[in-house]
């Protein structure tokens, strides 16, 4: 079986000419489809970098990355575009759109897949909606919507289109731990309904029980993967 | 056709749904489109105003052909040409009368007044109506009379004690040079930029008042066809006939001719231009002001969208629909507002002005070209809605 991401060799810097430096060093990563994989690791670690380079959000320099069996290192920006379409991205700030309602928000998970009718489009989101619990809010716009609901919708919206691989970036950070909890509990639930890959950044140590593997990263190296220790510990055992 | 409007129904109307969302600023951005709106369609009701009571003794006359002097620059700028031209004239098949006409500029002393300012004379034909203008030809017969002038009661300047004399039936009398003449009637004219007022009597009345000119050198020739008699062949059959020292033009490119005048020898057609030209610039910066304020402000979603998979043209498109929605809704009340001032500037001007749905398709399409150029100069702003920067 074909991991669903597989990086090798990867390395990356920022700046150019005397500022040039190095983030990222000789990185190298198997995921394999349905996983859900946290990666952590102090401020500056390279964690986020190499997220947004999993997700096509910036452009490999060097080595292979390759996602859905699909090489993007060394692509061009309109195929990079393409690829996003792919995945499902959760934010931080959940980057809901103000002039929209929750089930508008939704709505634009959708709109690029050019095979979905626009009744179905709606459907969909409302369904979407009911499933992360706010299918009672579906015309509210974000201003008038909670941390936490705003954050919901922010999931409403990446999965609604059931994409393959989910990449989410501190989700819980602006979150009280129950709100916090109860995103975390959505996206893992949804990812084993849906079959998709989780790729989550995050600081958080109340919510690394979710995860299938947790992925360490200092200073742009990747320092130890929980897989392959489990790995080496059955080995050892076995 | 079909899949552009599917594609437009799976849309989210992005554009507007923020426009809307922001009532305030919308508002302010309505504003200032209407604001550039109005500027521009007073300077070109103005200018066009200028430009009709100019041409308004050109549209007067009572001629299907006009004859005039190649060196001829305007109405108040005639050079004069053989009388013989319209006996010439007059021999070619359909042509039913040809009729001259006298026009020149006089000194004369304002009759309330006394003091001295310029008028335009006319001399015609008394046996023969030369202008469309009912109160002239009523007096035709008393202008046969020596000395004896009608006078246009819109001139320009104080008049009004001695039109009242003559509208009560008493003359009134004035010098021009060292003529003295009688003002006998009142006719309604106008003024314009090329004359103050204007004074209309016989061919004899008019070549005294011009002693050094021959009466054999008249300024314009009025042909009349007969009726139903196909206008361009008489034209080709006069331009055959008459040699190269005449211009043949018909009543429409005499008016025309008239029109260009003052379109490029004075500085109406400049002043104007710039005037619009100002309004449009105005336009273009509120607008963009507008514009890249939301674009600024709605960076991160953007950014988002781009995260998404979201195409930099569809973002432009978002712009777009912004531009073209605040065209055609700020060109609403840019163009009423206009219909009430131009009421006003009647009463204050004297001058025809009034909208034409010529002018109105003119000013909507400057509209929706001005929004599109600022929208243009706002999508700078996207590139730097960075997915990357988001995480």
């Amino acid at each position: 079986m074909m991991p669903v991401i597989s990086v090798k060799n990867l390395d990356h810097y920022f700046g150019t000419g005397q500022l040039r430096k190095q983030v990222l060093f000789n990185i190298n990563l198997e995921i394999n489809t349905g996983e859900i994989i946290i990666m952590t690791g102090p401020s500056g670690s390279g964690k986020t970098t190499l997220l947004t380079l999993v997700g096509g959000l910036r452009a490999a320099q060097s080595g292979s990355l390759q996602v859905l069996e699909e090489e993007i290192c060394g692509v061009n920006q309109k195929k990079l575009t393409e690829v996003r379409r792919n995945n499902g991205y959760i934010f931080q700030a959940h980057n809901l759109h103000g002039s929209l309602t929750a089930i508008q928000n939704v709505r634009m998970g959708l709109e690029l897949h050019s095979n979905i009718s626009p009744k179905e489009m709606l459907t969909r989101s409302q369904a979407m909606l009911e499933i992360v619990g706010l299918g009672h809010r579906v015309n509210y716009y974000p201003d008038s919507l909670s941390g936490g609901q705003k954050q919901r919708v922010a999931i409403a919206r990446a999965l609604v289109s059931q994409p393959k691989i989910v990449l989410a970036d501190e989700p819980t950070a602006a979150l009280d731990k129950q709100s916090g909890r109860d995103v975390v509990e959505i996206m893992q639930r949804l990812a084993k309904e849906q079959g998709c890959t989780i790729l989550l950044v995050t600081h958080d140590n109340r919510i690394l029980d979710i995860a299938d593997r947790i992925i360490y990263m200092e200073d742009g190296h990747l320092i130890s993967d929980s897989h392959s220790e489990q790995n080496d510990l059955a080995v050892n055992l076995g | 056709m079909i899949g552009l409007l599917s594609k437009l129904q799976r849309r989210t109307p992005l554009g507007w749904l923020q426009l809307s969302h922001h009532r305030s600023r919308l508002l302010v951005a309505l504003s200032g489109i209407a604001f550039a709106d109005v500027l521009i369609f007073m300077q070109l009701g103005f200018q066009n105003a200028l430009y009709d009571s100019n041409t308004r003794l050109n549209r007067a006359l009572l001629a299907d052909i006009v004859l005039i002097s190649p060196q001829s620059r305007n109405m108040q700028n005639l050079a004069t040409f053989s009388r013989r031209r319209l006996f010439q004239a007059a021999d070619v098949p359909g042509v039913k009368s040809a009729t001259a006409m006298y026009i020149g500029l006089v000194t004369w002393k304002n009759p309330q007044t006394r003091r001295k300012t310029s008028m335009q004379a006319i001399g015609l034909n008394p046996e023969q109506p030369a202008l469309d203008i009912p109160e002239v030809n009523q007096q035709l017969e008393q202008i046969k009379l020596p000395d004896d002038f009608i006078f246009d009661r819109a001139s320009r300047g104080e008049y009004a004690e001695a039109i009242k004399q003559v509208d009560t039936g008493k003359a009134v009398t004035t010098e021009i040079d060292r003529l003295t003449i009688t003002i006998s009637g009142v006719f309604p004219l106008g003024a314009s930029f090329g004359a103050d007022g204007t004074l209309i009597s016989s061919e004899d009345n008019f070549l005294r008042l011009f002693p050094r000119r021959r009466p054999g050198s008249i300024d314009l020739g009025l042909i009349k066809l007969q009726p139903g008699y196909d206008q361009k062949q008489a034209i080709a059959d006069l331009k055959f006939h008459l040699p190269d020292d005449i211009k043949v033009l018909t009543k429409q490119e005499f008016v025309k001719f008239e029109e260009d005048y003052w379109k490029t020898e004075s500085p109406i057609g400049f002043i104007f231009s710039l005037g619009v030209s100002m309004g449009f610039i105005v336009g273009v910066i509120i607008v963009y002001q507008v514009l890249s304020t939301d674009v600024n402000a709605h960076i991160k979603e953007y950014a988002t969208f781009k995260a998404m998979g979201y195409r930099n043209f569809y973002l432009l498109g978002v712009i777009f629909e912004e531009a073209i929605i605040l065209a055609v809704l700020g060109f609403i009340p840019g163009f009423v507002i206009p219909l009430g001032i131009y009421k006003l500037a009647v009463n204050a001007t004297n001058l025809p002005i009034y909208m034409t749905a010529a002018r109105a398709l003119t000013v909507l399409s400057l509209t929706i070209i001005m929004c599109m150029l600022s929208g243009t100069i706002a999508t700078q702003k996207l590139q730097s809605a960075d997915p990357a920067d988001m995480f």
